[in-house]
């Protein structure tokens, strides 16, 4: 389009433009028509798309009995470190398996592999998070943990994270005891987001200035219904309340996967039943 | 900065949608933003010039509508407004309340041609 006069590009080609731009802009050379400019009226969410994936990510969890957590935090909030050790606990009870996303590096999947479990890294290059399309591809790769737990430990980032669902059943929140109370009031969006928060490196309490009751009510403050577990993955204290949290999770999935294979079962044998009267 | 993803994944939604009605550019685009979602609003901006660079929206106008935080509180049963996450009630004082409006992240309108 020409920038002067807003005529087409195709009239631009063919004249020098050097008749006078006074308004009312007489303009005796052709025009084609202007193309006509249309509304469309679209109301969709920006992340529609990563919403999809999603969708099929946690149809397959369902279908499968999988309990997908998905675990947040800033970097160095000890996530790794609590993953290696609930997976020792838990891996002789049921499958486990983690996606790890990081920047670069392979090192917290090692870390996993380590402890016992099968473990995935995604590195996502410049990118600040994972999206469900990502964990889509990793689930084609990682044996599936059926009938058990699926961690998906996030990039370390307590903003972008937030926003992208990854098929999970519920965001778990890690802050530590050395990162400050008040983050829960710092980044609202993924306390908000969160349904549990564990605060981590209790052990390192007697050394510190933290604040537990303050750091406990700014959480509650953003998100009234988060389940918050103090816990110290290094000493071990607190972590059999977490461990027990996972163990129902667990249950709940697979009796929710029992439900529908049963009223599968069932439909299935109605059918029969019809077909043979 | 995820800011960029949702700016790609903006794009994506344009250059399906404007291809599937038959238009070949987009002019304008309005999005509708949440007075509490989790975008900065000076980086979407920026993401975007960035993301629409040879597309079908290379010179499209982006406008953005915020939306107010709306919530009904738990604790005194009325609806209320509220700016963060973290606002008392403003008739209460108390935080048992739960967002109505005010997360969207929306698409909202296309100008195109």
């Amino acid at each position: 389009m020409c920038s002067i006069c807003g005529c087409g590009e195709n009239e631009l080609a063919i004249h020098a433009h050097d008749h006078a731009h006074d308004p009312p802009h007489a303009h005796p050379h052709a025009h084609d028509p202007a193309p006509e400019a249309q509304r469309i009226t679209l109301e969709q969410d920006i992340l529609a798309k990563n919403a999809e994936f999603a969708a099929v990510n946690r149809r397959l969890f369902a279908e499968r009995g999988v309990f997908a957590l998905n675990l947040v935090s800033s970097p160095g909030s000890g996530k790794t470190t609590l993953l290696a050790r609930t997976v020792q606990a838990l891996r002789a009870e049921f499958p486990v398996a983690v996606i790890g996303g990081d920047q670069q590096t392979a090192n917290d999947a090692e870390r996993i592999r380590a402890a016992g479990a099968p473990a995935l890294q995604i590195n996502t290059g410049k990118g600040c998070h994972l999206d469900a399309h990502g964990i889509g591809h990793a689930l084609e790769r990682l044996p599936l943990p059926e009938h058990g737990v699926l961690f998906i430990e996030n990039v370390g980032n307590l903003v972008c994270p937030a926003d992208f669902d990854l098929g999970e059943a519920f965001k778990v929140v890690v802050l530590s005891v050395t990162e400050g109370e008040d983050k829960p009031l710092k980044y609202p969006n993924m306390f908000a987001a969160s349904s549990l928060m564990l605060l981590n490196k209790t052990d390192l309490l007697p050394h510190l200035d933290f604040d537990v009751v303050r750091c406990l009510d700014y959480a509650r403050r953003v998100n009234p219904e988060i389940e918050i577990l103090q816990l110290s993955a290094r000493t071990g204290e607190g972590m059999d309340a977490w461990l027990d949290w996972l163990r129902q999770g667990q249950r709940s999935a697979l009796a929710r996967q029992v439900n529908r294979l049963e009223a599968d079962l069932a439909a299935a044998r109605a059918r029969l039943a019809e077909s043979a009267a | 900065m995820h800011e960029l993803s949702l700016c790609e994944s903006i794009i994506e939604t344009l250059t399906v949608q404007t291809r599937r009605q038959g238009f070949s550019r987009v002019r304008r685009v309005w999005l509708e933003i949440g007075a509490l979602a989790n975008v900065e609003l000076d980086a979407l901006r920026f993401a975007f010039e960035i993301a629409r660079r040879d597309t079908v929206a290379d010179t499209a106008k982006l406008d953005i509508v915020t939306l107010p935080g709306q919530a009904y509180c738990l604790d005194c049963a009325h609806a209320i407004m509220v700016h963060q996450h973290y606002d008392p009630c403003p008739r209460c004082g108390g935080f048992q309340w739960r967002l109505t409006g005010g997360n969207e992240m929306r698409i909202k309108e296309l100008e195109v041609e």
